[in-house]
């Protein structure tokens, strides 16, 4: 197992190198530069700013430059924000986007898992209709439509929680976990639904039942441990997901995390800015991939084999 | 069943959780105007805090609570008042300025604001490799243009000179009539010397000199709290010389960047001021709320660009068939919604005294003749055109709209291209357009600032545009001092631009704000600025009387109902 | 941006295993399923009212009445006006054309890379498979929200490009599923009878390892096309989506959410068209699986 983790974790490193050359290029390929503004930019200033931020030297030059200090942990400074280092920005808008994140993953999982063991368990009845025609709710409604949908409610005509900030307010980090983590919860419910189907109609289930154990602890022990497993390997795609994905919510509500500014260093030409935070989160997913996958090997001893060869 | 019960309880308990914390807070408006604290939306993280640096409005905002130059604007935005400088005189010639400095005037830090900050900050904007995008607006004193480019090192032989701690000379190249008015630009702030050389080099961008804790200024206001992406607090500096004016304690700037979520947290009781508001909320304010909307004339145009390099639109008749067949006035009452002017000149109507005397028209006939004139009858044979907008609903509205109104009026197929902010600004600036929306908020009361831009040699100028007379009468308005006859030179060229038309005018511009009862002292004015020192917040329960409120809303809300019907 | 990571993820991987049965026994089954085949219904109803657009609506889609502006359902337009007085249901019946071309060609592509991909990789194995996957992988480590954007700028935002930017997206997922079945079905006898009887690699993955494994590419791409259309509501979002005056279900609902307080028909029905839609598809892939699944 530990030889498995190492071998992957070797093979990010090329993967990390390929996304940012891949990203580089695509970023200086783009047209306009990070400098160029409404009113014109005398060129005698261009030329400056150019020298300053190394821009006038050819592009393997400035990769290099970029990737050998990226290596010691230094994403360079932003272009945008003159006074910020790229590792300034991710510190900042970091943990708010992974707070963010795991409040939404955990009411995914609460509101997914409950949701579909609850179906699971009454298939085809009311108990199975409702909370799965809600899931499939969760995944038609685009954040920027739910987003704003739940503000006007909660927000504005019950006057129950505040409308956008975090930190703020007190309970204001409700709506935007809620929002981002809908989707999530659709997907889970669905996800736990079709497992627990699945484990329940299992002979070691039955063969418990004919035991006489008490149902609660059947299915808590026994059929959600095998029936989740696949919400297990849903985890690290839909963390990461949860991560690089925040950009809409935190617009809508004003979260001062890294989903705005990685998508903003696209607009704005910020090309220190996009490399480190496109790095950043090529190196979250690989990790939490790598996390779902162990753990679903620690769970299931199937698929430990597969991983481990495969 | 037992999980399904389980579910219920968390579900029952969330709820009650949700509830509980939820209800019953006092809100930032409530709080604040209590303590003194005005919530104010800002429209976007501000890029750095040094004005030598930073251009934006955004940061203009920040730095005109942080720092003061030598005049300021009066409330109104109507005329100049002493600031840093208690008063000046001006030499026969209107090329000397000697500003007087204050003697109580201090830094948040305690020392005193010297002539020489000024003559170390004016130098600090013209050092080349500082990269400062508006060293041009020193340009107007004596030399400074030579030294920025590097023609010149010795700073001596630049027009500013400090005979004593509290004297300025400064020297101009040219009689600047709108000198006075650059002063209350930022790039004319003064910055501390030795706050900004303890975090490195005078010309070096981006130290930490504007951090909270390090921040020296001698504005009404000193910087407490700088969370990126979240707020900037800045408190009331007890050093400033007016401090007695001042009444708000502190004021929290929000980086709101969608006028929708803006509007929302203003309605919650978040905001005390916004920054923008969306516009299809204005008729709701202005039969629900109409105090708190905030609409007034500002001084900025919305155009379009011609690409007069390439057919057809090298063709003057075909420029002026385009311009003369959209409908201004039904774009500002049914697109853009907030009392917006129609614009039939370049420069807006009264510009500190100048109006434009040559206007365009709005006739189809003509329109149409012009461009059978032109080859294209009934625009039989027209090439089509693409318009292209950068990424917003605003521009992408106004493009629809003139979209069909070209069809319709002139039978001209037009296909909309929107582009990402800088790839627009990267095809406008290559001439790789045929026609393009654009925008120009003028730098200072004066025609200059719209009219300089289209000269031969302008940098701002992206239609290819070049007419020798033009270039002419601008640079002798630019030499003369007569206010009258330089106006009239103004008038001249603007009817050669408004003939040619490598530009189509489309509307003047507002400000719109919404802005709490709460709050005193804010003005709508054309220039939308707003100096903090003179806003105060009171209880709007307790209103003094309704005279006080009508007073400070008059023009504006004249404004908003001569639109609404 | 909630979706991306969903669009990622392998649907339930352990209900996928596909029969080898005759495909009439799956359709059988399928149209048991009343939630499949009421999806089925819906989306060939919407796909023939796109079509028949011109027929059904006497307005344009982008013919603009600024003096009516916009205006709640009446019986002249039925479902209400934009703020252009454009009549919303021709606008939505034009933009479905748009939604369910993005839908359906941008998962064909992801599908025919993806197929490809994956069945080559894991029919040939071996340093070849090794290769082809990590590149995949390199591709899955993109966060893919920021290459999209990118792509978008780079090459300017045109309908083809859309397509093919959306398609270079989905297709990671469908290859890595796709060469796992092959590496599953390479195993099974008639494969190995084949390459006794001496035929080509090529001939072998067509003729009888695709073959094997569409159910589970069928499956995969009914979940996806929902996935792709909501993609296209995205980009609309961010601007990078179709140019006006055409429409889109993702730009009216971008344009509807500014003003669903004022006019909040330019919401709800682009929203329960787009929803009723990727209802019908979930239940039709739902009622695949099952159909197509060994139970």
């Amino acid at each position: 197992m530990f030889k498995f983790i190492l071998k992957r974790l070797l093979q990010a490193i090329p993967v990390l190198l390929l996304v940012s050359i891949i990203t580089f290029l695509l970023i200086h390929a783009a047209p306009g530069g990070p400098f160029a503004e409404e009113k014109a930019v005398p060129p005698e200033v261009l030329k400056h700013l150019n020298e300053r931020y190394k821009l006038d030297q050819p592009v393997h030059v400035q990769f290099y430059d970029y990737i050998s200090h990226a290596v010691r942990g230094d994403l360079g400074p932003s272009f945008k924000y003159p006074g910020r280092s790229v590792n300034e920005i991710i510190a900042a808008g970091f943990p708010v986007t992974l707070e963010l994140g795991c409040y939404a993953l955990l009411f995914a999982l609460l509101i997914g898992i409950g949701s579909g063991v609850c179906a699971s368990l009454n298939p085809n009845t009311w108990q199975d209709y409702l909370p799965m025609t809600f899931a499939t709710i969760g995944i038609c409604l685009p954040a920027y439509v739910l987003g704003p949908l739940l503000v006007l409610v909660f927000g504005i005509w019950l006057e129950w929680l505040p409308v956008a900030g975090w930190e703020l307010i007190p309970g204001d980090k409700i709506l935007p976990s809620i929002t981002l983590g809908s989707v999530y919860a659709a997907y889970v419910a669905r996800l736990s639904r079709g497992g627990m189907l699945e484990t329940l109609s299992r002979d070691f289930i039955r063969t418990a039942r004919a035991k006489g154990m008490p149902e609660a602890v059947i299915i808590v022990r026994h059929a959600m441990r095998v029936g989740l497993l696949p919400v297990v390997s849903f985890l690290g795609p839909a963390l990461a997901g949860l991560l690089s994905g925040s950009f809409v919510v935190e617009t809508i509500f004003q979260v001062p995390g890294l989903g705005r500014y990685f998508v903003q260093g696209a607009f704005n030409r910020d090309y220190t800015l996009i490399l480190g935070t496109t790095l950043l989160f090529a190196s979250l997913i690989i990790v939490f991939n790598l996390i779902a996958d162990v753990m679903l090997a620690w769970l299931d001893p199937k698929v430990r084999q597969e991983t481990v060869h495969g | 069943m037992i999980t399904g019960n389980a579910l219920k309880a968390v579900l029952s308990a969330a709820f009650l959780f949700i509830a509980s914390c939820g209800f019953n807070y006092e809100t930032n408006v409530e709080s604040g105007t209590r303590q003194g604290i005005l919530h104010i939306g800002n429209g976007d993280e501000p890029r750095e805090l040094d004005p030598h640096v930073v251009t934006g409005r955004i940061e203009s905002d920040l730095c005109l609570a942080l720092l003061e130059g030598l005049v300021g604007w009066h409330p109104e935005g109507k005329r100049l008042i002493p600031a840093a400088a208690k008063s000046w005189e001006q030499s026969e010639d209107a090329r000397t300025y000697r500003f007087h400095l204050r003697e109580d005037a201090k830094w948040s830090n305690g020392d005193p604001v010297t002539a020489a900050d000024f003559v170390y900050s004016w130098r600090r904007a013209l050092l080349p490799a500082l990269g400062n995008n508006y060293a041009y607006m020193l340009y107007y004193i004596r030399n400074a243009e030579r030294f920025h480019q590097g023609e010149i090192t010795d700073f001596s032989q630049v027009g500013i000179t400090a005979p004593d701690d509290l004297t300025l000379v400064v020297e101009l190249e040219n009689p600047t009539p709108f000198f006075l008015q650059l002063l209350t630009h930022m790039s004319y702030y003064p910055v501390h010397q030795a706050t900004v050389e303890a975090f490195g080099a005078a010309d070096e961008r981006g130290t930490r000199w504007t951090r909270p804790g390090n921040h020296v200024g001698n504005g009404p206001f000193k910087l407490k709290e700088w969370v990126l992406n979240r707020s900037i607090v800045v408190e009331k500096n007890e050093h400033y010389w007016d401090a007695g004016t001042v009444k708000l304690n502190q004021i929290v700037f929000y980086p709101i960047q969608n006028a929708t979520t803006e509007e929302r947290m203003f309605r919650a009781g978040q905001l005390h001021i916004t920054n923008n508001m969306p516009v299809d909320k204005i008729a709701h304010y202005r039969q629900e709320r109409p105090g708190a909307l905030k609409i007034f004339p500002f001084f900025s145009t919305y155009y379009y660009l011609f690409n007069t390099t390439a057919t057809p639109l090298d063709q003057v008749k075909v420029r002026q068939a385009l311009t003369m067949s959209i409908d201004r006035q039904q774009i500002v009452d049914k697109i853009t919604k907030a009392g917006e002017i129609p614009a039939f000149s370049y420069t807006p109507p009264d510009t500190n005294g100048y109006t434009a005397t040559a206007q365009v028209r709005y006739d189809l006939e003509r329109a149409r003749a012009l461009l059978a004139e032109a080859g294209y009858p009934d625009g039989t044979g027209f090439p089509g055109l693409e318009l292209m907008y950068n990424t917003s609903e605003g521009h992408r509205r106004i493009a629809i709209a003139i979209q069909q109104m070209w069809k319709t009026n002139l039978n001209i197929d037009v296909t909309l291209t929107n582009q990402d902010w800088k790839v627009y600004l990267d095809k406008r600036d290559g001439k790789d357009y045929q026609v393009a929306r654009a925008g120009w908020i003028g730098d200072y009361l004066d025609p200059n600032t719209f009219l300089d831009m289209y000269t031969t040699s302008s940098g701002n100028n992206d239609t290819g545009w070049s007419h020798r007379r033009y270039d002419a009468l601008i640079a002798r308005a630019g030499a003369t001092t007569d206010q009258d006859r330089r106006f009239a030179l103004f008038q001249d060229a603007e009817s050669i631009l408004m003939t040619e038309l490598p530009i189509m005018p489309i509307y003047t511009y507002v400000s719109k704000s919404l802005v709490s009862p709460d709050v005193r002292g804010w003005r709508p004015n054309i220039l939308d600025i707003h100096p903090f020192k003179y806003i105060s917040l009171v209880p709007s329960a307790d209103e003094l009387s309704a005279d006080d409120l009508s007073a400070d809303d008059l023009s504006a809300d004249d404004l908003s109902a001569d639109d609404a019907d | 941006m909630a979706e991306p990571g969903a669009n990622r993820t392998p649907v339930n991987a352990g209900a996928m295993r596909i029969s080898t049965s005759p495909r009439q026994d799956a359709w059988r089954r399928l149209k048991k399923n009343k939630a499949a085949m009421f999806g089925l219904a819906v989306l060939a109803v919407l796909a023939v009212l796109s079509l028949l657009a011109p027929w059904i609506t006497p307005y344009s889609y982008s013919a603009q009445d600024l003096e009516l502006g916009p205006s709640p359902p009446s019986p002249e337009h039925w479902l209400g006006s934009d703020l252009f007085g454009r009549d919303l249901l021709t606008r939505m019946l034009y933009g479905s054309r748009i939604s369910l071309a993005v839908g359906f060609i941008a998962t064909a592509v992801a599908l025919f890379i993806g197929v490809s991909w994956g069945a080559t990789a894991g029919y040939l194995g071996g340093r070849v498979d090794t290769i082809m996957m990590r590149i995949v992988d390199v591709l899955y480590a993109l966060p893919f929200t920021i290459f999209i954007i990118l792509l978008m700028v780079v090459f300017g935002s045109n309908i083809i490009l859309l397509f093919l930017a959306i398609g270079a997206v989905e297709w990671l997922t469908m290859a890595r599923i796709v060469r796992g079945q092959v590496l599953h079905v390479k195993q099974k006898d008639f494969v190995e009878a084949a390459v006794s009887l001496g035929l080509s690699r090529f001939q072998i993955i067509r003729k009888h390892v695709i073959p094997n494994i569409m159910g589970t590419v069928i499956v995969y791409a009914t979940l996806t096309v929902p996935n792709v259309i909501l993609l296209e509501s995205f980009l609309s979002f961010l601007g990078l989506g179709i140019q006006p005056p055409q429409s889109s279900w993702g730009l009216l609902i971008s344009y509807g959410v500014e003003t669903m307080e004022e006019y909040p028909w330019l919401l709800i029905f682009p929203a329960t068209v787009l929803s009723v839609t990727l209802f019908s598809l979930n239940f039709l892939g739902d009622g695949l699986r099952d159909a197509l699944s060994e139970r």
